[in-house]
């Protein structure tokens, strides 16, 4: 079982958007996270993957297809909504907006990455503050490393995959490194983690309703 | 503690009042997350907080030009989505060809790149002769490097890449020089092409087109802004004048989507019809 203390479930309970950092080695458990998914999942979820402009790519459809929540590519203008999924385009920065729509954005790559992780979790976490979780996975440099810190300063819920299990430990361990992240965790609590949200905001909707 | 560099909304809010009051410059319309960056970007390039920043926007007038050239992004390439110009190449030329005259603008053209990449295509198909390229934006500096037409060689590898993948079988060294390490654009590639200063947020028609690209301009933009220069576009074109856009833009207002006809709905290349 996670071990969710009360100012974890605290954040918790107040996000609104999930982010995901992924690279190198972290697809395939991107890939389960995403299907594991519950309908009606009470985040919007931004997944920053490092991906080259040079492919086209079905990635969105086979999840949507596989899963239980509409996956998409972000488009310009979109506005977050919560129970999709929302995956930066290659070659572009994701930005969110005050009004929680998207803006895509075309400046320079950074750690030489478009999209970058970094970029996306501090935009996010500039309009979300602590209502964003950012979650960063398995990765070969340092992107999202930042990012995390800067969530984390805003309030916002840090988690980072267990370098140990990670595939290419560079990016979490990197995490790890430049500032103290509120939970490190093997695969399969990261699952955990997703059943935890789904419970707890279910407890706060309810709630709400009463 | 986040670096002193950070600023909030509210603040950037400011900066874009104080711009526009001392500078006459329009941001108001702008994406605030893109805006937001670019301006964290700049306080942090140079040291400055947030007192420091207004204070030089007030009183230093050379710091203006610097500050507009770092909060537009000027990040372009040469046949950047070769597909996109493989398309125009394949569905747009031909139709073009049939022009006594062909005027393309470039808007936001930054230094200049795409500009070029169209006058390349044009020479390519026998049609450069006839035409005449405007490159326009609002920040002098960029439009001061897209005259000069010398790129750095490193870079042209990329762009010689993606010229070959718009599918021709020829070297993109055959329209520039190399000396040291800069590529100058061939002489003869500059002398149909007129670079000025256009504001899209507040400078009218200034001519008639028949080819407008505007690829990467619009996602800056909310979109309110983003309709008005649609329209802008459309009165600027000429009857069957043809509109390209970025891949991740398109054409949303109804009103403006049906006067045109979409030439390939994947890199948003669309024709005046009505």
């Amino acid at each position: 079982m996670l071990d969710i203390n009360p100012d974890i479930e605290k954040k918790i309970s107040q996000a609104k958007v999930l982010m995901v950092g992924c690279s190198a080695g972290g697809f395939a458990l991107l890939h389960d996270l995403i299907v594991h998914l519950p309908e009606n999942f009470p985040l919007a979820v931004v997944v920053i993957i490092h991906r080259s402009r040079k492919y086209e790519s079905s990635l969105e459809k086979i999840l949507t297809a596989k899963g239980s929540i509409p996956v998409r590519l972000a488009e310009d203008k979109d506005i977050l909504m919560p129970g999709n999924v929302y995956f930066a385009p290659a070659d572009y920065h994701l930005l969110l907006e005050p009004d929680y729509s998207f803006t895509l954005d075309f400046s320079e790559p950074v750690h030489f990455c478009r999209p970058s992780i970094d970029v996306t979790f501090q935009s996010v976490s500039d309009v979300a503050g602590s209502k964003a979780i950012g979650v960063l996975l398995s990765g070969a440099n340092q992107d999202g490393a930042f990012g995390i810190k800067y969530i984390g300063e805003n309030g916002g819920l840090t988690v980072v995959q267990d370098p140990k299990e990670a595939e290419v430990n560079t990016m979490p361990e990197s995490a790890i490194k430049l500032s103290v992240v509120d939970m490190i965790l093997k695969n399969d609590e990261l699952f955990n983690l997703l059943d935890e949200i789904y419970r707890i905001k279910e407890v706060v909707i309810s709630s709400n309703k009463s | 503690m986040i670096a002193n560099e950070h600023i909030t909304f509210d603040e950037l809010e400011q900066v874009i009042q104080l711009v526009n009051k001392v500078h006459g410059f329009d941001f108001f319309e702008y994406s605030r997350a893109s805006l937001k960056r670019r301006v964290t970007r700049i306080m942090g390039l140079k040291k400055l907080n947030l007192f420091d920043l207004k204070g030089l926007l007030i009183n230093d007038e050379n710091f203006f030009e610097i500050f507009l050239k770092e909060i537009t992004v000027n990040v372009t390439e040469m046949f950047r989505d070769p597909e996109f110009f493989k398309s125009v190449r394949d569905n747009v030329l031909p139709y073009l060809a049939s022009f006594q005259h062909i005027k393309i603008w470039n808007a936001g053209c930054s230094t200049g790149e795409e500009v070029y990449s169209y006058a390349i295509l044009l020479q390519e198909q026998g049609l450069y002769e006839r035409s005449m390229l405007y490159g326009t934006d609002i920040n002098s500096d960029v439009l001061e490097e897209a005259k000069t037409g010398i790129y750095d060689l490193k870079k042209m590898k990329l762009y010689s890449e993606n010229y070959r993948e718009t599918g021709i079988r020829r070297s993109l060294a055959n329209f520039y020089t190399a000396q040291y390490d800069a590529a100058a654009i061939n002489h003869n590639l500059k002398s149909k092409t007129l670079f000025s200063i256009h504001n899209l947020v507040s400078d009218g028609v200034f001519n008639e087109f028949q080819l407008i690209s505007c690829r990467n301009v619009l996602i800056y933009f909310a979109l309110n802004l983003q309709q008005k220069v649609m329209q802008l576009f459309y009165d600027s074109l000429q009857p069957l004048g043809f509109l390209c856009l970025g891949s991740k833009e398109c054409l949303r207002n109804e009103t403006i989507s049906k006067r045109f006809k979409v030439i390939d709905k994947k890199f948003n290349i669309y024709q005046k019809i009505a």
